[in-house]
Parts: C-alpha cells; structure tokens; sequence
C-alpha cells in the first residue's frame, strides 16, 4: 500500500524585489524558498494513515523542480517519509499545474499508489490546479479541498469532508484510488526531529528526467503561457509615519473621530 | 462571431450569486455579435433560469441532472459543451466547487485554463487573463497560445454581479454519461459562534500571523475591548486553536458584513481573507513588510511593529 504526496518548493518574495530582465517573472535573488505551507498538511495526513495502519504501508514524495528543490523534498522525508522522487527538465522553466500535473501523471503510472495527495493551492501562486488536473489527466476520482478524511489502506472507498464557503462543510464518499488536495487545518503536522533530519538525508531520492518517463518536452505543454509580470498599482493607503507612539496617536484619533468617541 | 459560455452552479438547490459575476466577467469581453450562454445543472434547472436572465445572457442551457454536487458530472457538461459548441471561452466561479471540477475538465479538452482570474482584456485580438501570484504581490498577464477554447475561474467578488433582465431563449440539455466517483452525504453547518458576532460587529480588530504565538494572543483580546472592538483573525489563527473559528475573517470564515473600521494588524492580506474584509470602508493595516499586499486595499497604512503600536494604542483607550 501507498501513499504518493506530491510537494512543491515555494518562493516568498523579500520585503523588496525586482523583476527579471525579461519582464516575465521576479529576480529569484529575492526568493526564500520553503515547502509549501499546504503540502505540511498532505506529508501529515499520510504519515498519519501510514501510522494507523501500521504495516508496510509507504508514503513517496514526488517533486517537479531543480535541484534548489531537494530542499522541499528532504523537509518532508525528515517528517518521516520513505522515499522521494525528483523529476526535472530544462524545458519545464515555464511549466504551469498543467505541464507539471503532465509530469506527475507519468509519476502516477509508474508508481502506482493507492492515494494521491496534493495540496489545495501553493502558497505563491495559488492557482489550485496541479493535483486536480493530474486527477483528470488519469481519469481519477477526486475531490478538492479536503479538510477531514476516514480512509484506511486498502479500503475501496473513502469519507471525506470538503470545506466550502463560510465554514460549511460537506460530507462525501469518493471511489479510491483517488487524488485529494488537502487543505490546511486537517491536522496538526508534526515538525521534524533533529533525527529525522539526519535520517533523511540518508533516505533514497529517485533523479528522473522527462527521458526516463517517457515524455519529450512537446509533450508537457502548459495550458497558460507568462506574457508579463508586474507590481500592482499601489493602493490609495495614506501612510502614517513617524515613532510607534506618534503612529498609534494617530491611529487612536482616527478610531475615536470614527467611532464617535 | 464566438460562443461565450459561462458555467452557473447552484448548492443544494440554490443559485450561486457567484454565477453572475462570471457571467459580467464575460459581458465585459462580449463582441457585438458573440453569443453568451450561460448552463446550469440541477434537479429543477428551470427554476433558475429567471434569476440568470440577465442583460447580455443570450441562451440559458438547462441540465436536468441532480443537485448534489459531482465534478464528474460537471466536467462532462463542460467537455460536452465545448465539443458541440466550440467556445472560445467557458468561465465559473472561482468558488471551492470549481476547484474540484476546472483543471480536470481542462486536461480533458486540452484547453487553454487560468484560474483565480482577476481581470480579463483583448490585446491584438488575443484574450488576455489577469491572476495575482507571489502571495498577490504581482499581478501576471497569461495568454493561452494556440488554444481554440480557454476556461476560465473568476475570482469572486471582483465583477459586479450582471444585472437587467434579458430575454434569452432556455434550451434544454440532456445531461451527458458520467462516471461519477463521489456520492453527497450530508452536510456539516459551521460550529456554534458562542455569542461572537463578526458578522454584526462595525468594530473589528484583527489579528493574524504576525502574532507569533498563542501567549500573545490575550493582549489583544484585551486591546480590543478596551476600544469597543471586536477581536477578529485570520486563518492559521484559528487553525492553530489559538481563537475560536467563529472570529476567523474570510472566504472559509465570517463575512465581515456592517463592518466600518477595520484594523489588521500581521494579516497580510490573502485573497481568501480580503474576501470577508475589503468592503470596509476604512482599512487600517498594521505590517512590517511594507510590500504586504493588504497595504493596497487599506485606507491607512502603518509600516511596523504590531507589538510596539498596540502597547503604545493601549495608553490612549
Ligand atoms: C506566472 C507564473 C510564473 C511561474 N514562475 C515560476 C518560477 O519562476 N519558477 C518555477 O519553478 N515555477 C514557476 N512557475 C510554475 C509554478 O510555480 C508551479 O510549479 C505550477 O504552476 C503549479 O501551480 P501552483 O504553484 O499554482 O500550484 P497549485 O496548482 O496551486 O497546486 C499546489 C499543489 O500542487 C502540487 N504541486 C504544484 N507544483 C508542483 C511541483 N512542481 N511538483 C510537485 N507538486 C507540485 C503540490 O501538491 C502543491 O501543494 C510559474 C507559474 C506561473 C503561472
Ligand atoms: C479554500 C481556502 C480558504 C481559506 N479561507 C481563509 C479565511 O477564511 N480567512 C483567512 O484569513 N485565510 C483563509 N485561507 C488561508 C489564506 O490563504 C492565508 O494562508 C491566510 O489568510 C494567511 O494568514 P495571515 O495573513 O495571518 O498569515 P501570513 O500570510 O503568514 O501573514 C502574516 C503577516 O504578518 C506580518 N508580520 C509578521 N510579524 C509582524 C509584526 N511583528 N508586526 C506586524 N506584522 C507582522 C508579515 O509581514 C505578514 O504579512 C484560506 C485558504 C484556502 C485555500
């Protein structure tokens, strides 16, 4: 039995930054990069399965990315995963969730897992589309942002509950294998020991090229392509300045002027 | 001419409002003599046809089907759609259903697909999709090369709903065969408030991650009642237990509905949290990084310590 979760390396942009020469992306010298603040809670919600069942049950982690990446991919072995697997390409730079869920559908065939989890967006570009469009690149069932799940390995089907708008929730039965993204607040993931840390360097991470699953780069087109990238307009906010006690006397008048006290 | 088509949804037998903003999303993009179609999937899909007569909508397709919600069943219609009718543009909501339902239906059509949009334009003749990225602190044009049709997911509370009344024709679609993998069970409404009203309150104080940690968390509370407000937070804040879900502003949370004063203070300002505040009238956001995208909505603006400014606030209430 087998749990694939499928991780990405997100960028948060430093307090200032600049645009890359062509306009298309920001400098990555303004990255920091981390795991995805969802994909904390996908690593978690199988670990947890796996712990629950106890046997041979194993959780492989899959990332698209370049080698920066191994970052994100060894953040979540050291939580306690078996064993990762890195896929990248040159010709993926401007890969979108579809050509990466292309990527992963390959992934999905070769390793033929019981589950599928992804999380319910990245926390940079939040387009919530990779693990659904992989779900329909493989004719999967699916469900997106999943906020409770009853599944045991080897069960044919799965409880879940998915969170809608204004914190109602909805309880569904999905047909397994299936690919879920996962959504904050499911569980409460673990951090990682200094040992798992240690350990994880140690664990097994498969390097695989388009060429090793079978696919060219035709074959991995995006459904979007990047014509620029720019700073939004600033907003009408009038900046209060000064010391933090001229800014909260200022702010303190303008509560009192508002409120009428 | 183009077909437009705009996928309307209902839960639970009712029609989502949101299906109207998309539906002016695609009015805003509308040439004289496109068609707009807009199709909706559920039990009775007739008696929603009224409230989706709006000025632009030329058809409104009706899909006898089932209200429970079946992404299968949805992508199905969509790729039905799109073969018979061969759209340039399919657009829905941005809203947690489609979520399920937009990618795969994409991959199954191989069309062009930008979610979460904010903005649409024509630039030579090519449609133009306008999406935040970098936690909404860039925006980003895509455009969708070589792509015959594209679906969209607009984000919501950006279009001012379609108004007018239309006169469109109702035509009347068989639903087409769907594997579907999933079956409703119910529903869980949102736990009990305990009292708390973020609903109601004209005074909210917010908090979110900029907190640091839960033994901080009474100062605030505290804070908040010495001005009148009422203690809201964003997400990882309630997630965490830290305070009550019933004070959690935005899209999974409150809707912060007769508010009029707004503090946030180490929120930085998420499209999901902007959901349940933007609409107030004055903003006040309190945040260290002065590029936090929460500045662009705020009618004020302080640069920095959420700590420094509620201990000097506190000596003036
Ligand atoms: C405007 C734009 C600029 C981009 N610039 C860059 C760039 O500079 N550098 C770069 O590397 N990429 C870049 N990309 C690609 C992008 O960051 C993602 O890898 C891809 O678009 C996935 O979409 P998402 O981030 O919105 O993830 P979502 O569709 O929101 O999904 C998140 C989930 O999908 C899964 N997932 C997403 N991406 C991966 C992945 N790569 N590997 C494994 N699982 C994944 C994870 O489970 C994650 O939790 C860019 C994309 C766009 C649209
Ligand atoms: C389907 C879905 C629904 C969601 N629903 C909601 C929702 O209803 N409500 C919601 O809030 N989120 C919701 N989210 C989560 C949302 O995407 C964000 O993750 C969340 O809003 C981030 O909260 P935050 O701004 O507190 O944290 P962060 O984004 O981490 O921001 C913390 C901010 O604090 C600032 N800061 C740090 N230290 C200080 C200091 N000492 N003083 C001042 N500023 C400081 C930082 O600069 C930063 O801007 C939802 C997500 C999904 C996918």
């Amino acid at each position: 039995m087998k749990i694939l979760v499928t991780v990405k390396q997100v960028a948060a942009l430093d307090d200032e930054f600049e645009m890359r020469d062509d306009g298309r992306d920001v400098d990555e010298d303004f990255f920091e990069e981390d795991l995805n603040e969802f994909d904390h809670y996908s690593v978690e919600e199988a670990l947890l399965i796996k712990e629950a069942a106890g046997d041979d049950a194993e959780v492989v982690i899959v990332t698209v990315g370049d080698e920066d990446t191994d970052d994100a991919l060894r953040t979540a072995l050291a939580k306690g995963a078996d064993r990762g697997i890195r896929v990248w390409d040159d010709s993926l730079a401007d890969a979108d969730g579809v050509a990466i869920a292309r990527v992963l559908a390959k992934v999905v065939e070769r390793e033929q897992p019981d589950m599928v989890f992804t999380g319910a967006q990245s926390s940079d570009f939040g387009s919530a589309v990779t693990g659904m469009a992989l779900a329909g690149l493989m004719g999967w069932p699916h469900a997106a942002v999943v906020c409770a799940l009853e599944y045991s390995p080897g069960d044919n089907t799965a409880t879940l509950r998915r969170e809608l708008e204004g914190g109602l929730e909805e309880i569904m039965t999905i047909r397994c294998p299936a690919v879920l993204s996962i959504q904050l607040g499911i569980n409460e993931p673990r951090y990682a020991s200094l040992r798992g840390i240690k350990q994880a360097k140690q664990k097994p991470v498969d390097e695989l090229t388009l060429d090793d699953l079978g696919l060219s780069a035709d074959s991995i087109a995006p459904a979007s392509r990047v014509r620029r990238m720019y700073a939004p307009e600033k907003g009408q906010a009038e900046l209060i300045t000064g010391s933090a006690a001229e800014q909260a006397s200022r702010l303190a008048e303008i509560i009192k002027e508002l409120r009428g006290m | 001419m183009a077909n437009l088509i705009v996928i309307a949804e209902q839960r639970d037998g009712e029609l989502r409002e949101t299906s109207l903003e998309s539906i002016a999303a695609l009015k805003a993009i509308k040439q004289a003599d496109d068609q707009l179609a807009v199709a909706i999937v559920a039990a009775d899909p007739q008696a929603h046809a009224g409230a989706l007569s709006v000025d632009g909508v030329d058809e409104v397709i009706a899909i006898k089907a089932t209200d429970d919600f079946q992404p299968d069943l949805i992508e199905a219609v969509i790729v039905e759609l799109a073969k018979e009718r061969k759209p340039s543009v399919i657009a829905v909501a941005h809203g947690v259903d489609a979520w399920s339902f937009a990618p795969a239906a994409a991959v199954k059509l191989d069309c062009g697909l930008a979610t979460d949009v904010l903005g649409l334009k024509i630039e030579d003749g090519e449609l133009v999709a306008t999406r935040a990225g970098y936690a909404e602190k860039v925006l980003v044009d895509v455009d969708f090369p070589g792509k015959e049709t594209v679906l969209l997911t607009i984000r919501t509370n950006v279009f001012e709903p379609a108004e007018g009344s239309g006169s469109p024709k109702v035509t009347e679609m068989d639903p087409p065969e769907a594997d579907v993998a999933t079956t409703h069970e119910g529903w869980k409404p949102p736990a009990d408030a305990g009292g708390i009203d973020i609903g109601g309150a004209e005074f909210i104080l917010s908090i979110g991650r900029g907190v640091g940690d839960e033994s901080n968390v009474e100062q605030y509370l505290e804070l908040a009642e010495s001005m009148g407000a009422t203690l809201g937070c964003s997400r990882p804040i309630a997630d965490n237990g830290w305070l009550p879900k019933a004070r959690q502003v935005g899209q999974s949370g409150q809707l912060a509905a007769n508010c009029k004063l707004y503090i946030a203070m180490g929120v930085s300002g998420s499209v999901q949290h902007q959901w349940g505040m933007k609409h107030v009238d004055t903003i006040v956001a309190v945040n260290t990084d002065p590029e936090a995208s929460i500045f662009s909505i705020a009618r004020y603006g302080i640069v920095g310590d959420m700590f420094e400014i509620a201990e000097e606030l506190e000596n003036h209430f």
